[in-house]
């Protein structure tokens, strides 16, 4: 299970709170979708619960342990722009090698090419590396993957065919998903169940000024 | 408005030492615009959607070549004729918050826009103020940098910097990813709107959803050519009414239909092939694709290049 309880956070003590006591929950295997609208927090409730950004106040568990500080997180999150997402002096036979090593099967699944592993990623478009930032977040050690409108920039042939892998994969190792986007008919494709943000519990958040 | 024919575009780029090589990314594309028309650009990322929208506005980098016409207005758009046009009676709606300087306020960055379009300093603040006020952005939101507006309020910061001014020719370049459903519908509200107002708008996009909802036509790109021009209403009646077997694909990839995806990928632009640039992803090539590029053909009040349609 992941868990996030009465989370909170914001960027210093006279900022506005950007996360005010929110308690979430994520069982392996299962699908939750995360609407609302932008300047919510969704962003920032990933980062969270990714361990990339420590929360003001509240934890984070996963199988009741705390996010580890140091190698492989069991939370992958994947961002909206993959260009912003891997490093620009890095060839991406490196970048794919960051984590582990993804199998030839998975790289064949999202179409990767063999010659883009030479190249940099100014090379790629950004449909082509965002399966690279697939592929390099499925790794053994991942048991919960957060898709932040993982697929938003992305054609509705790219999108289908990223989702199918991730999908399978999840089914196939019993990943829990947590999928962030603003499209309804996909979170109704994807998901068990939705949590639509501002969450009924929280008060008011927003800056009054 | 807008007539682009036989549009190519070609990179010179130094591959090792001093020995050049060529990158066509954008093929053969034909597009037609009308005035009070919003006309969808929808195709795969690299598929020359973006080109298309800085070839007409001539901001290509040096190195590109450009062959074939591009028509606005009846006249031929030269390269000095878009440097006078460019800003003033064709704005570009740009792709990301990048397109801003992150050192200046987004206010007077708008009303920099007005400005340069000819309205004075007065005018120009008061435009600013108006087109805030028409996309629900809060005046306090004109003292913020750019890296301080979150995503969806950026977008509208935009295309406030293309509606402040009076263009005819609006280009919209992916103006509504990753933005909540009310703020999409708003955005393409507004540019529904500008086209009823008489303005030319090409709305550039990858969300054939979004596009669907404001658009008279959608031009579908594939590997830098126009695959398929068909009028919107035949996205609703299901694949069968639409013509390239691309467009078909994408219908059938849409997460509300089969979500599934057409293997393969778009043939790279240093190795195009001399036939048909879908011919190693369609279910329906013969020998015939493979030897000669298809020619766009009228079909049932749309476009094609196919043999097959």
């Amino acid at each position: 299970m992941l868990k996030g309880e009465q989370l909170a956070f914001r960027y210093g003590a006279d900022k506005p709170w950007i996360l005010h006591q929110i308690d979430i929950e994520i069982a392996p295997g299962e699908a939750v979708g995360l609407s609302g609208p932008s300047g919510q927090g969704k962003t920032t409730l990933a980062k969270v619960l990714a361990g990339y950004i420590k929360p003001t106040a509240g934890h984070v568990t996963v199988a009741r342990q705390p996010l580890p500080i140091r190698g492989y997180c069991p939370v992958q999150l994947i961002f909206q722009h993959p260009e912003l997402a891997v490093n620009p002096r890095w060839r991406i036979d490196q970048i794919l090698h960051e984590g582990f090593s993804p199998p030839i099967a998975l790289l064949d699944a999202l179409s990767i090419d063999s010659n883009w592993l030479t190249r940099w990623p100014h090379e790629l478009s950004g449909g082509e590396l965002q399966r690279l930032a697939v592929a390099r977040a499925l790794g053994p050690g991942t048991h919960y993957l957060i898709a932040d409108e993982m697929t938003a920039m992305l054609d509705a042939n790219t999108q289908a065919q990223i989702w199918q892998v991730v999908l399978a994969h999840a089914r196939q190792h019993h990943l829990g998903l947590l999928v962030i986007s603003h499209e309804a008919p996909l979170i109704k494709r994807l998901c068990d169940r939705v949590i639509n943000l501002p969450f009924p519990t929280a008060p008011s958040i927003l800056p009054t000024g | 408005m807008l007539s682009v024919r036989n549009l190519s575009v070609t990179f010179t780029l130094y591959a090792v030492g001093l020995t050049q090589r060529e990158l066509t990314v954008i093929t053969d594309l034909d597009l037609d615009v009308a005035a009070g028309e919003v006309m969808a650009v929808v195709g795969a990322s690299g598929s020359g959607k973006s080109l298309l929208a800085h070839a007409v506005l001539g901001i290509l980098p040096p190195n590109a070549t450009v062959s074939g016409e591009i028509h606005f207005k009846g006249d031929l758009l030269t390269p000095a004729r878009q440097t006078a046009l460019r800003g003033k009676e064709i704005a570009l709606i740009p792709q990301s918050v990048n397109y801003l300087d992150p050192l200046a306020r987004v206010g007077p960055q708008v009303r920099r826009a007005a400005y340069l379009n000819g309205q004075n300093k007065r005018v120009a603040t008061e435009a600013q103020a108006r087109v805030f006020k028409r996309y629900g952005l809060a005046q306090r939101v004109a003292q913020l940098f750019p890296f301080q507006v979150s995503g969806g309020m950026a977008r509208r910061v935009l295309v406030s910097t293309a509606a402040v001014g009076h263009a005819d020719l609006l280009i919209a370049d992916e103006p509504t990813p990753g933005l909540h459903p009310e703020v999409v519908q708003e955005t393409l509200r507004h540019l529904r709107e500008l086209a009823d107002e008489g303005k030319a708008v090409v709305l550039i996009t990858h969300d054939i959803e979004a596009a669907l909802q404001v658009a008279d036509k959608v031009a579908v790109f594939y590997a830098g050519t126009t695959v398929e021009v068909a009028p919107a209403a035949d996205f609703a009646k299901g694949a069968t009414t639409l013509r390239h077997p691309y467009t078909q694909a994408l219908w059938r990839a849409l997460p509300q239909h089969e979500f599934v995806a057409l293997p393969g990928a778009q043939p790279s632009p240093d190795a195009l092939p001399p036939g048909c640039l879908f011919a190693n992803r369609c279910p329906l090539v013969t020998p015939a694709c493979q030897t000669a590029r298809p020619a766009l053909r009228p079909l049932r009040s749309g476009l094609v290049r196919c043999i097959h349609a």
